[in-house]
Protein backbone atom coordinates (compact mmCIF):
# COMPACT_ATOMS: atom_id res chain seq x y z
CA UNK A 1 0.00 0.00 0.00
CA UNK A 2 1.39 3.42 -0.78
CA UNK A 3 1.49 6.76 1.17
CA UNK A 4 -1.20 7.78 -0.66
CA UNK A 5 -4.35 4.83 -0.14
CA UNK A 6 -2.84 4.89 3.47
CA UNK A 7 -3.68 8.00 3.92
CA UNK A 8 -6.91 8.14 1.95
CA UNK A 9 -7.79 5.03 3.77
CA UNK A 10 -7.59 6.65 7.02
CA UNK A 11 -9.59 9.54 5.98
CA UNK A 12 -11.90 7.27 4.78
CA UNK A 13 -12.68 6.05 8.31
CA UNK A 14 -12.16 9.64 10.00
CA UNK A 15 -15.42 10.30 7.44
CA UNK A 16 -16.66 7.24 9.03
CA UNK A 17 -16.46 7.93 12.85
CA UNK A 18 -17.08 12.01 12.13
CA UNK A 19 -21.03 11.77 13.00
CA UNK A 20 -20.48 10.77 16.23
CA UNK A 21 -18.75 14.29 17.22
CA UNK A 22 -20.09 16.16 14.48
CA UNK A 23 -24.29 17.09 12.83
CA UNK A 24 -24.09 14.67 10.15
CA UNK A 25 -26.11 16.99 8.05
CA UNK A 26 -23.20 19.92 8.30
CA UNK A 27 -20.97 16.74 7.07
CA UNK A 28 -22.99 16.37 4.61
CA UNK A 29 -23.32 20.00 3.39
CA UNK A 30 -19.14 19.88 3.48
CA UNK A 31 -19.00 16.75 1.16
CA UNK A 32 -21.50 18.16 -1.02
CA UNK A 33 -19.29 21.33 -1.66
CA UNK A 34 -16.13 19.48 -1.54
CA UNK A 35 -17.37 17.41 -4.52
CA UNK A 36 -18.42 20.59 -6.39
CA UNK A 37 -15.45 21.59 -5.65
CA UNK A 38 -13.19 18.36 -6.92
CA UNK A 39 -15.42 18.89 -10.34
CA UNK A 40 -14.25 22.43 -10.44
CA UNK A 41 -11.33 21.71 -9.95
CA UNK A 42 -10.78 19.30 -12.46
CA UNK A 43 -10.29 21.79 -14.99
CA UNK A 44 -8.92 24.44 -13.56
CA UNK A 45 -6.25 22.51 -11.81
CA UNK A 46 -5.67 19.80 -14.59
CA UNK A 47 -6.61 21.88 -17.20
CA UNK A 48 -5.99 25.25 -16.66
CA UNK A 49 -9.57 26.42 -17.66
CA UNK A 50 -11.26 28.86 -15.44
CA UNK A 51 -15.10 28.42 -15.91
CA UNK A 52 -16.85 31.22 -13.57
CA UNK A 53 -20.30 29.18 -14.80
CA UNK A 54 -20.39 26.03 -12.67
CA UNK A 55 -23.16 27.12 -10.25
CA UNK A 56 -25.68 26.05 -13.68
CA UNK A 57 -24.35 22.52 -13.33
CA UNK A 58 -25.18 22.31 -9.52
CA UNK A 59 -28.16 24.15 -9.74
CA UNK A 60 -29.72 21.89 -12.86
CA UNK A 61 -28.86 19.08 -10.67
CA UNK A 62 -30.89 20.15 -7.66
CA UNK A 63 -33.54 21.68 -9.59
CA UNK A 64 -34.06 18.34 -11.71
CA UNK A 65 -33.89 16.15 -9.05
CA UNK A 66 -36.14 17.85 -6.78
CA UNK A 67 -38.57 17.82 -8.83
CA UNK A 68 -38.19 14.61 -9.80
CA UNK A 69 -38.54 13.29 -5.80
CA UNK A 70 -41.64 15.73 -5.45
CA UNK A 71 -43.47 15.05 -8.83
CA UNK A 72 -42.42 11.24 -9.95
CA UNK A 73 -41.93 8.39 -8.10
CA UNK A 74 -38.06 7.58 -8.96
CA UNK A 75 -36.24 6.16 -5.86
CA UNK A 76 -33.64 9.15 -4.72
CA UNK A 77 -30.69 7.51 -6.51
CA UNK A 78 -32.42 7.40 -10.17
CA UNK A 79 -33.24 11.14 -9.66
CA UNK A 80 -29.95 11.73 -8.76
CA UNK A 81 -28.86 9.37 -12.27
CA UNK A 82 -30.73 11.83 -13.81
CA UNK A 83 -29.66 15.54 -12.37
CA UNK A 84 -26.46 14.47 -13.01
CA UNK A 85 -27.20 13.39 -17.03
CA UNK A 86 -29.25 16.84 -17.05
CA UNK A 87 -26.05 18.30 -16.05
CA UNK A 88 -23.55 16.64 -18.27
CA UNK A 89 -25.89 17.13 -21.02
CA UNK A 90 -26.03 20.92 -20.49
CA UNK A 91 -21.89 20.91 -19.92
CA UNK A 92 -21.99 19.15 -22.99
CA UNK A 93 -23.37 22.16 -24.69
CA UNK A 94 -21.70 24.76 -22.71
CA UNK A 95 -18.41 23.08 -23.36
CA UNK A 96 -18.76 23.13 -27.33
CA UNK A 97 -19.53 26.64 -27.56
CA UNK A 98 -16.97 28.03 -24.23
CA UNK A 99 -13.75 26.00 -25.59
CA UNK A 100 -13.47 27.69 -28.37
CA UNK A 101 -11.95 30.35 -26.58
CA UNK A 102 -9.45 31.06 -24.50
CA UNK A 103 -8.32 32.40 -20.66
CA UNK A 104 -10.71 35.50 -19.67
CA UNK A 105 -12.74 34.64 -22.95
CA UNK A 106 -13.73 30.93 -22.19
CA UNK A 107 -14.53 32.58 -18.57
CA UNK A 108 -16.58 35.04 -19.95
CA UNK A 109 -18.28 32.62 -21.93
CA UNK A 110 -19.12 30.16 -19.19
CA UNK A 111 -20.69 33.41 -17.05
CA UNK A 112 -22.80 34.60 -19.92
CA UNK A 113 -24.53 30.67 -20.45
CA UNK A 114 -24.81 30.92 -16.22
CA UNK A 115 -26.81 33.47 -16.30
CA UNK A 116 -28.92 32.59 -19.27
CA UNK A 117 -29.56 29.45 -17.14
CA UNK A 118 -30.67 31.57 -13.64
CA UNK A 119 -33.06 33.78 -15.48
CA UNK A 120 -34.49 30.27 -16.71
CA UNK A 121 -34.97 29.11 -13.69
CA UNK A 122 -35.86 32.24 -12.44
CA UNK A 123 -38.87 32.22 -14.42
CA UNK A 124 -39.70 28.72 -15.04
CA UNK A 125 -42.86 28.02 -13.09
CA UNK A 126 -41.37 24.93 -11.85
CA UNK A 127 -39.09 25.77 -9.97
CA UNK A 128 -40.93 28.18 -8.26
CA UNK A 129 -38.85 31.20 -8.75
CA UNK A 130 -37.34 32.83 -5.80
CA UNK A 131 -39.26 30.84 -3.04
CA UNK A 132 -37.52 28.16 -4.29
CA UNK A 133 -38.72 24.40 -4.58
CA UNK A 134 -39.41 23.88 -0.97
CA UNK A 135 -40.09 20.06 0.74
CA UNK A 136 -38.25 17.53 -0.93
CA UNK A 137 -38.70 14.68 -0.25
CA UNK A 138 -35.52 11.98 0.83
CA UNK A 139 -37.26 9.11 -0.11
CA UNK A 140 -36.09 5.51 0.02
CA UNK A 141 -32.51 4.72 -1.60
CA UNK A 142 -33.25 1.57 -3.89
CA UNK A 143 -36.64 1.41 -2.62
CA UNK A 144 -35.17 0.34 0.60
CA UNK A 145 -33.53 2.20 2.62
CA UNK A 146 -35.06 5.12 4.47
CA UNK A 147 -33.31 8.48 4.18
CA UNK A 148 -35.18 11.00 6.43
CA UNK A 149 -32.58 9.54 9.29
CA UNK A 150 -29.97 12.21 9.06
CA UNK A 151 -27.31 9.77 10.27
CA UNK A 152 -28.28 7.27 7.19
CA UNK A 153 -28.50 10.29 4.46
CA UNK A 154 -24.91 11.58 5.67
CA UNK A 155 -23.37 7.68 5.11
CA UNK A 156 -25.13 7.92 1.05
CA UNK A 157 -23.83 11.13 0.27
CA UNK A 158 -20.25 10.04 1.86
CA UNK A 159 -20.97 7.17 -0.31
CA UNK A 160 -21.73 9.32 -3.65
CA UNK A 161 -18.59 11.55 -2.46
CA UNK A 162 -16.30 8.61 -2.59
CA UNK A 163 -17.75 7.32 -5.90
CA UNK A 164 -17.42 11.30 -7.16
CA UNK A 165 -13.89 12.00 -6.21
CA UNK A 166 -12.42 8.26 -6.97
CA UNK A 167 -13.78 9.44 -10.73
CA UNK A 168 -11.85 12.52 -10.31
CA UNK A 169 -8.90 10.61 -9.09
CA UNK A 170 -8.98 8.04 -11.98
CA UNK A 171 -9.44 10.85 -14.89
CA UNK A 172 -6.45 12.47 -13.40
CA UNK A 173 -4.39 9.79 -13.55
CA UNK A 174 -5.30 8.13 -16.72
CA UNK A 175 -3.58 8.44 -20.37
CA UNK A 176 -6.62 10.81 -20.80
CA UNK A 177 -5.23 12.53 -17.68
CA UNK A 178 -2.20 13.35 -19.13
CA UNK A 179 -3.19 14.65 -21.75
CA UNK A 180 -5.06 17.57 -20.19
CA UNK A 181 -2.08 18.00 -18.07
CA UNK A 182 0.17 18.64 -21.24
CA UNK A 183 -2.59 21.00 -22.67
CA UNK A 184 -2.49 22.91 -19.26
CA UNK A 185 1.45 23.28 -19.51
CA UNK A 186 1.37 24.10 -23.15
CA UNK A 187 -1.34 23.55 -25.27
CA UNK A 188 0.37 24.51 -28.67
CA UNK A 189 2.61 22.12 -27.82
CA UNK A 190 0.04 19.86 -27.50
CA UNK A 191 -1.15 20.80 -30.40
CA UNK A 192 1.60 20.42 -32.84
CA UNK A 193 2.41 16.82 -31.03
CA UNK A 194 -1.18 16.32 -33.12
CA UNK A 195 -3.45 16.42 -29.98
CA UNK A 196 -6.58 17.76 -31.18
CA UNK A 197 -7.20 20.06 -28.21
CA UNK A 198 -10.40 21.32 -27.68
CA UNK A 199 -11.60 17.53 -27.93
CA UNK A 200 -10.17 17.08 -24.46
CA UNK A 201 -10.82 20.11 -23.01
CA UNK A 202 -14.70 19.16 -24.16
CA UNK A 203 -15.00 15.36 -22.89
CA UNK A 204 -13.16 17.19 -19.45
CA UNK A 205 -15.59 19.78 -19.35
CA UNK A 206 -18.86 17.43 -19.53
CA UNK A 207 -17.39 15.22 -16.61
CA UNK A 208 -16.77 18.10 -14.61
CA UNK A 209 -20.01 19.20 -15.27
CA UNK A 210 -21.42 16.04 -14.86
CA UNK A 211 -20.16 15.84 -11.62
CA UNK A 212 -21.00 19.49 -10.36
CA UNK A 213 -24.68 18.30 -11.01
CA UNK A 214 -24.00 15.08 -8.90
CA UNK A 215 -23.04 17.57 -6.30
CA UNK A 216 -26.24 19.37 -6.59
CA UNK A 217 -28.33 16.32 -6.71
CA UNK A 218 -27.47 14.94 -3.75
CA UNK A 219 -26.98 19.06 -2.30
CA UNK A 220 -30.90 19.04 -2.93
CA UNK A 221 -31.80 15.90 -1.07
CA UNK A 222 -29.49 16.64 1.77
CA UNK A 223 -31.63 20.11 2.44
CA UNK A 224 -34.79 18.98 0.91
CA UNK A 225 -34.42 21.93 -0.39
CA UNK A 226 -33.88 23.61 -4.17
CA UNK A 227 -33.47 27.64 -4.58
CA UNK A 228 -32.20 30.06 -7.05
CA UNK A 229 -28.37 30.53 -4.90
CA UNK A 230 -27.29 27.43 -6.44
CA UNK A 231 -27.53 28.82 -9.51
CA UNK A 232 -26.45 32.36 -8.91
CA UNK A 233 -23.13 33.34 -10.31
CA UNK A 234 -21.87 34.24 -6.50
CA UNK A 235 -22.11 30.17 -6.37
CA UNK A 236 -19.83 30.11 -9.27
CA UNK A 237 -17.61 32.77 -7.29
CA UNK A 238 -17.92 31.04 -3.75
CA UNK A 239 -16.67 27.62 -6.01
CA UNK A 240 -13.52 29.52 -6.98
CA UNK A 241 -12.46 30.14 -3.55
CA UNK A 242 -13.04 26.95 -2.73
CA UNK A 243 -10.39 25.49 -4.75
CA UNK A 244 -7.70 28.04 -4.39
CA UNK A 245 -8.38 28.19 -0.42
CA UNK A 246 -7.66 24.60 -0.57
CA UNK A 247 -5.04 24.55 -3.43
CA UNK A 248 -5.49 24.48 -6.96
CA UNK A 249 -3.94 21.62 -9.02
CA UNK A 250 -3.72 18.76 -5.76
CA UNK A 251 -6.70 16.40 -5.80
CA UNK A 252 -7.81 16.67 -2.01
CA UNK A 253 -7.06 20.32 -2.08
CA UNK A 254 -10.74 21.27 -2.74
CA UNK A 255 -11.74 19.22 -0.53
CA UNK A 256 -10.47 20.97 2.58
CA UNK A 257 -11.60 24.77 0.84
CA UNK A 258 -14.94 23.53 1.03
CA UNK A 259 -14.36 22.21 4.56
CA UNK A 260 -13.05 25.65 5.77
CA UNK A 261 -15.58 28.33 3.70
CA UNK A 262 -18.56 26.11 4.66
CA UNK A 263 -17.29 25.90 8.57
CA UNK A 264 -16.54 29.46 7.93
CA UNK A 265 -20.18 30.51 7.16
CA UNK A 266 -21.66 28.20 9.53
CA UNK A 267 -19.61 29.52 12.18
CA UNK A 268 -20.44 33.68 11.11
CA UNK A 269 -23.65 33.38 9.93
CA UNK A 270 -25.05 31.86 13.54
CA UNK A 271 -23.24 34.53 15.32
CA UNK A 272 -22.63 38.61 15.37
CA UNK A 273 -20.50 38.83 12.63
CA UNK A 274 -23.47 37.47 10.52
CA UNK A 275 -23.94 40.52 8.50
CA UNK A 276 -19.91 40.73 7.56
CA UNK A 277 -19.56 37.01 6.14
CA UNK A 278 -18.87 38.48 2.55
CA UNK A 279 -16.38 41.04 3.70
CA UNK A 280 -14.76 38.40 5.75
CA UNK A 281 -14.60 36.17 3.23
CA UNK A 282 -13.20 38.62 0.63
CA UNK A 283 -10.27 39.17 3.26
CA UNK A 284 -9.43 35.45 3.44
CA UNK A 285 -9.01 35.50 0.05
CA UNK A 286 -6.91 38.73 -0.48
CA UNK A 287 -4.73 36.72 2.10
CA UNK A 288 -4.47 33.67 0.27
CA UNK A 289 -3.91 34.84 -3.03
CA UNK A 290 -0.95 37.25 -1.47
CA UNK A 291 0.62 35.01 0.97
CA UNK A 292 0.12 31.25 0.24
CA UNK A 293 -0.67 31.04 -3.70
CA UNK A 294 -0.82 27.42 -3.66
CA UNK A 295 -3.63 26.93 -1.58
CA UNK A 296 -3.73 25.10 2.18
CA UNK A 297 -2.95 21.72 0.64
CA UNK A 298 -1.05 22.88 -1.49
CA UNK A 299 1.39 24.56 1.12
CA UNK A 300 1.45 21.41 2.96
CA UNK A 301 3.28 19.93 0.18
CA UNK A 302 5.56 22.18 -0.50
CA UNK A 303 6.58 21.66 3.09
CA UNK A 304 6.73 17.90 3.07
CA UNK A 305 9.16 18.55 0.08
CA UNK A 306 11.26 21.34 1.16
CA UNK A 307 11.37 19.10 4.84
CA UNK A 308 11.03 15.44 4.76
CA UNK A 309 12.48 14.65 1.48
CA UNK B 1 2.09 15.39 -58.04
CA UNK B 2 5.33 17.25 -58.53
CA UNK B 3 7.48 14.37 -59.03
CA UNK B 4 10.24 16.44 -61.09
CA UNK B 5 13.81 15.60 -61.10
CA UNK B 6 14.07 16.46 -57.56
CA UNK B 7 12.10 14.85 -55.10
CA UNK B 8 10.53 17.82 -52.94
CA UNK B 9 8.53 16.96 -49.75
CA UNK B 10 7.18 20.56 -49.10
CA UNK B 11 6.59 22.96 -51.04
CA UNK B 12 4.55 26.45 -51.12
CA UNK B 13 3.05 27.89 -53.95
CA UNK B 14 2.64 31.50 -54.13
CA UNK B 15 2.18 31.65 -50.03
CA UNK B 16 1.22 34.64 -48.59
CA UNK B 17 0.24 36.33 -45.45
CA UNK B 18 -1.46 39.75 -45.19
CA UNK B 19 -2.49 41.28 -41.50
CA UNK B 20 -4.46 44.67 -42.07
CA UNK B 21 -2.67 46.94 -44.40
CA UNK B 22 0.77 45.01 -43.61
CA UNK B 23 2.01 41.63 -45.66
CA UNK B 24 4.06 39.77 -43.29
CA UNK B 25 4.84 36.83 -46.11
CA UNK B 26 4.38 37.70 -49.65
CA UNK B 27 4.43 35.36 -52.42
CA UNK B 28 6.88 32.62 -50.80
CA UNK B 29 7.29 29.51 -53.05
CA UNK B 30 9.85 27.70 -50.82
CA UNK B 31 10.79 23.79 -51.62
CA UNK B 32 12.33 21.53 -49.19
CA UNK B 33 13.88 18.65 -50.73
CA UNK B 34 13.89 15.46 -49.13
CA UNK B 35 16.55 14.65 -47.16
CA UNK B 36 17.96 17.91 -46.48
CA UNK B 37 18.34 20.58 -43.74
CA UNK B 38 16.65 23.53 -45.11
CA UNK B 39 17.43 26.81 -43.15
CA UNK B 40 15.43 29.90 -43.07
CA UNK B 41 17.18 32.74 -42.78
CA UNK B 42 16.93 36.89 -42.55
CA UNK B 43 16.80 39.38 -40.52
CA UNK B 44 14.29 40.48 -37.67
CA UNK B 45 10.75 40.58 -38.93
CA UNK B 46 11.47 39.09 -42.02
CA UNK B 47 8.75 36.88 -41.29
CA UNK B 48 10.31 33.35 -40.51
CA UNK B 49 8.18 32.48 -37.89
CA UNK B 50 4.96 33.55 -39.80
CA UNK B 51 5.86 31.25 -42.56
CA UNK B 52 6.37 28.38 -39.85
CA UNK B 53 2.89 29.38 -38.27
CA UNK B 54 1.50 29.24 -42.20
CA UNK B 55 3.05 25.70 -42.56
CA UNK B 56 1.71 24.37 -39.37
CA UNK B 57 -1.38 26.06 -39.72
CA UNK B 58 -1.49 28.07 -36.57
CA UNK B 59 -2.02 31.27 -38.98
CA UNK B 60 -4.40 30.57 -41.59
CA UNK B 61 -2.46 31.40 -45.30
CA UNK B 62 -4.65 34.73 -47.15
CA UNK B 63 -3.67 33.13 -50.29
CA UNK B 64 -1.71 30.57 -52.09
CA UNK B 65 -0.51 26.94 -51.11
CA UNK B 66 0.77 24.28 -49.08
CA UNK B 67 1.62 20.74 -50.98
CA UNK B 68 3.42 18.21 -48.21
CA UNK B 69 4.38 14.76 -50.12
CA UNK B 70 2.52 16.20 -52.90
CA UNK B 71 -0.48 16.41 -51.15
CA UNK B 72 -2.50 19.86 -50.63
CA UNK B 73 -2.45 20.45 -47.13
CA UNK B 74 -3.39 24.16 -47.28
CA UNK B 75 -6.93 23.29 -45.63
CA UNK B 76 -5.89 21.13 -42.64
CA UNK B 77 -5.96 22.00 -38.71
CA UNK B 78 -2.97 21.85 -36.88
CA UNK B 79 -3.04 18.81 -35.24
CA UNK B 80 -4.05 17.00 -38.36
CA UNK B 81 -1.12 18.20 -39.88
CA UNK B 82 1.27 16.76 -37.16
CA UNK B 83 -0.06 13.49 -37.75
CA UNK B 84 0.20 13.75 -41.34
CA UNK B 85 4.24 13.76 -39.67
CA UNK B 86 5.09 17.52 -39.46
CA UNK B 87 6.08 18.22 -36.41
CA UNK B 88 7.34 21.85 -35.15
CA UNK B 89 9.72 23.31 -32.51
CA UNK B 90 8.41 26.99 -30.90
CA UNK B 91 11.03 29.87 -30.45
CA UNK B 92 10.65 29.01 -26.25
CA UNK B 93 10.88 26.20 -25.42
CA UNK B 94 8.59 23.74 -25.99
CA UNK B 95 8.06 21.21 -23.05
CA UNK B 96 5.33 20.33 -20.49
CA UNK B 97 7.22 21.93 -17.13
CA UNK B 98 5.04 20.49 -14.28
CA UNK B 99 5.52 17.31 -16.15
CA UNK B 100 8.41 15.04 -15.48
CA UNK B 101 10.94 14.95 -18.27
CA UNK B 102 10.15 11.00 -18.95
CA UNK B 103 6.74 12.23 -19.13
CA UNK B 104 7.21 14.35 -21.50
CA UNK B 105 8.60 11.79 -23.39
CA UNK B 106 5.58 9.41 -23.30
CA UNK B 107 2.74 11.98 -24.10
CA UNK B 108 4.41 12.13 -27.57
CA UNK B 109 4.67 7.99 -28.10
CA UNK B 110 1.04 7.89 -26.19
CA UNK B 111 -0.30 9.23 -29.57
CA UNK B 112 -0.28 6.13 -31.47
CA UNK B 113 -1.31 3.99 -28.52
CA UNK B 114 -4.75 5.31 -29.24
CA UNK B 115 -5.79 5.25 -25.46
CA UNK B 116 -5.63 9.23 -25.29
CA UNK B 117 -9.12 9.54 -24.70
CA UNK B 118 -9.24 6.16 -21.96
CA UNK B 119 -10.12 8.54 -19.04
CA UNK B 120 -11.25 5.53 -16.83
CA UNK B 121 -8.26 3.54 -17.43
CA UNK B 122 -4.99 3.54 -15.19
CA UNK B 123 -1.69 5.47 -16.06
CA UNK B 124 0.03 2.76 -15.35
CA UNK B 125 -0.39 1.42 -18.99
CA UNK B 126 1.09 3.92 -20.24
CA UNK B 127 4.51 2.31 -18.29
CA UNK B 128 4.91 -0.12 -21.61
CA UNK B 129 6.27 2.80 -23.54
CA UNK B 130 8.99 3.51 -20.79
CA UNK B 131 11.48 1.72 -22.93
CA UNK B 132 10.93 3.65 -25.87
CA UNK B 133 11.55 6.41 -23.67
CA UNK B 134 14.16 5.78 -22.18
CA UNK B 135 15.96 5.01 -25.43
CA UNK B 136 14.82 8.66 -26.65
CA UNK B 137 16.10 10.50 -23.56
CA UNK B 138 19.82 8.42 -24.13
CA UNK B 139 19.87 9.60 -27.71
CA UNK B 140 19.50 13.15 -26.35
CA UNK B 141 21.70 12.47 -22.90
CA UNK B 142 19.11 12.93 -20.82
CA UNK B 143 18.75 9.60 -19.42
CA UNK B 144 19.81 10.65 -16.02
CA UNK B 145 16.93 13.11 -15.79
CA UNK B 146 13.96 10.98 -16.48
CA UNK B 147 12.53 11.95 -13.68
CA UNK B 148 13.28 15.26 -12.73
CA UNK B 149 10.20 18.09 -13.05
CA UNK B 150 11.21 19.60 -16.25
CA UNK B 151 10.70 22.80 -14.99
CA UNK B 152 13.99 22.04 -12.77
CA UNK B 153 15.82 21.58 -16.17
CA UNK B 154 18.14 23.96 -17.27
CA UNK B 155 17.45 25.20 -20.68
CA UNK B 156 19.71 23.51 -23.09
CA UNK B 157 18.43 20.60 -21.52
CA UNK B 158 15.20 21.78 -22.22
CA UNK B 159 15.81 22.46 -25.71
CA UNK B 160 17.00 18.68 -25.64
CA UNK B 161 14.01 17.35 -24.45
CA UNK B 162 11.89 18.96 -27.15
CA UNK B 163 13.95 17.31 -29.71
CA UNK B 164 13.46 13.86 -28.14
CA UNK B 165 9.93 14.67 -27.72
CA UNK B 166 9.76 15.55 -31.77
CA UNK B 167 11.08 12.39 -32.51
CA UNK B 168 9.13 10.68 -30.43
CA UNK B 169 6.86 10.94 -33.43
CA UNK B 170 8.95 9.84 -35.85
CA UNK B 171 8.22 13.35 -38.20
CA UNK B 172 9.10 12.92 -42.22
CA UNK B 173 9.99 16.89 -41.17
CA UNK B 174 10.73 18.41 -38.31
CA UNK B 175 10.38 22.22 -38.49
CA UNK B 176 12.44 24.12 -35.49
CA UNK B 177 11.86 27.86 -34.69
CA UNK B 178 15.09 28.77 -33.66
CA UNK B 179 16.57 26.11 -32.03
CA UNK B 180 19.34 27.45 -30.36
CA UNK B 181 18.05 30.81 -29.66
CA UNK B 182 18.81 32.37 -25.85
CA UNK B 183 21.75 30.00 -25.49
CA UNK B 184 25.27 30.06 -24.32
CA UNK B 185 28.23 28.79 -26.53
CA UNK B 186 28.36 25.12 -24.92
CA UNK B 187 25.03 24.64 -25.71
CA UNK B 188 24.53 25.99 -28.86
CA UNK B 189 27.70 23.22 -30.16
CA UNK B 190 25.69 20.77 -28.12
CA UNK B 191 22.47 21.31 -30.28
CA UNK B 192 24.08 21.96 -32.91
CA UNK B 193 25.03 18.19 -33.03
CA UNK B 194 22.38 16.75 -32.20
CA UNK B 195 20.40 18.06 -35.15
CA UNK B 196 23.33 17.09 -37.16
CA UNK B 197 22.43 13.49 -35.33
CA UNK B 198 19.06 13.27 -35.48
CA UNK B 199 19.05 14.73 -39.16
CA UNK B 200 20.05 11.29 -40.48
CA UNK B 201 16.90 10.29 -42.45
CA UNK B 202 14.64 12.80 -41.58
CA UNK B 203 14.25 16.27 -43.39
CA UNK B 204 14.26 19.57 -40.89
CA UNK B 205 13.37 23.36 -41.68
CA UNK B 206 14.85 25.49 -39.50
CA UNK B 207 14.32 28.89 -38.56
CA UNK B 208 18.00 30.38 -37.69
CA UNK B 209 19.60 33.43 -36.33
CA UNK B 210 23.15 32.03 -35.79
CA UNK B 211 25.55 31.97 -39.15
CA UNK B 212 27.60 30.09 -37.29
CA UNK B 213 24.80 26.97 -36.80
CA UNK B 214 23.61 27.57 -40.36
CA UNK B 215 26.72 27.35 -42.22
CA UNK B 216 27.30 24.17 -39.96
CA UNK B 217 24.47 22.32 -40.63
CA UNK B 218 22.53 23.67 -43.85
CA UNK B 219 22.63 22.00 -47.05
CA UNK B 220 20.04 24.66 -48.33
CA UNK B 221 19.26 28.27 -47.38
CA UNK B 222 16.65 30.51 -48.32
CA UNK B 223 17.00 34.28 -46.88
CA UNK B 224 13.74 35.70 -46.29
CA UNK B 225 13.23 40.04 -46.49
CA UNK B 226 10.13 41.82 -45.62
CA UNK B 227 8.39 38.65 -46.09
CA UNK B 228 9.23 37.90 -49.54
CA UNK B 229 12.71 35.61 -50.73
CA UNK B 230 15.45 37.54 -51.16
CA UNK B 231 17.60 34.91 -52.48
CA UNK B 232 18.55 31.15 -52.09
CA UNK B 233 21.46 28.47 -52.70
CA UNK B 234 23.72 26.77 -50.35
CA UNK B 235 25.49 28.73 -47.96
CA UNK B 236 28.34 29.60 -50.32
CA UNK B 237 26.18 31.16 -52.51
CA UNK B 238 24.51 33.01 -50.08
CA UNK B 239 26.83 34.70 -47.81
CA UNK B 240 28.55 36.01 -50.82
CA UNK B 241 25.60 37.81 -52.15
CA UNK B 242 25.66 41.08 -51.89
CA UNK B 243 22.04 41.66 -51.10
CA UNK B 244 21.97 39.19 -48.12
CA UNK B 245 24.97 41.43 -46.78
CA UNK B 246 23.12 44.55 -47.03
CA UNK B 247 20.15 42.98 -45.51
CA UNK B 248 22.25 42.15 -42.51
CA UNK B 249 23.72 45.05 -42.30
CA UNK B 250 25.50 46.31 -39.39
CA UNK B 251 24.33 43.21 -37.57
CA UNK B 252 25.04 39.86 -38.68
CA UNK B 253 26.77 41.16 -41.80
CA UNK B 254 29.95 40.90 -39.15
CA UNK B 255 29.61 37.54 -38.51
CA UNK B 256 29.40 36.34 -41.75
CA UNK B 257 32.76 38.80 -42.31
CA UNK B 258 34.36 37.02 -39.62
CA UNK B 259 33.37 33.35 -40.99
CA UNK B 260 34.51 34.38 -44.29
CA UNK B 261 37.90 35.29 -42.91
CA UNK B 262 37.94 32.19 -40.39
CA UNK B 263 37.51 29.98 -43.77
CA UNK B 264 40.04 31.60 -45.56
CA UNK B 265 42.50 31.37 -42.90
CA UNK B 266 41.97 27.99 -42.72
CA UNK B 267 42.48 27.05 -46.37
CA UNK B 268 45.56 29.33 -46.82
CA UNK B 269 47.18 27.28 -43.49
Amino acid sequence: MTNNQKLNLFLLVLALLAPSVLYPVFLAKVLCFALFACAFNLLLGFVGLLSFGHAAFLGTGGYITGHLMINSGLTPELAILTGTAAGAALGALFGKLAVKREGIYFAMVTLALAQLVFFIYLQAPFTNGEDGMQGVPRGEAFGLIDLSDNLTMYYFVLAIFVFGYWVINRTVHSPFGQILKAIRDNEDRATSLGYDVNRYKWIAFVISAALAALAGSTKTLVFQLASLTDVHWHMSGEVILMTLVGGVGTIFGPVIGAGFIVTMQNYLSGGELGNYIHIIMGVVFVICVLSFRSGIVGQLMKFKRDNFS
Amino acid sequence: MSQSKQDFILETRNLTKAFKGFTAVDDVNLKVQRGNIHALIGPNGAGKTTVFNLLTKFLQPTTGQILFNGDDITSMKPAAIARKGVIRSFQISAVFPHLSVMENVRVALQRKEGNSFHFWRSEKVLDRLNDRAVELLESVGLEGFADTVTVDLPYGRKRALEIATTLALEPELMLLDEPTQGMGHEDVDVVTDLIKKVSQERTILMVEHNLHVVSKLADQITVLQRGAILTEGNYETVSNDPQVREAYMGTAADEVEAENAKKAEEVSA
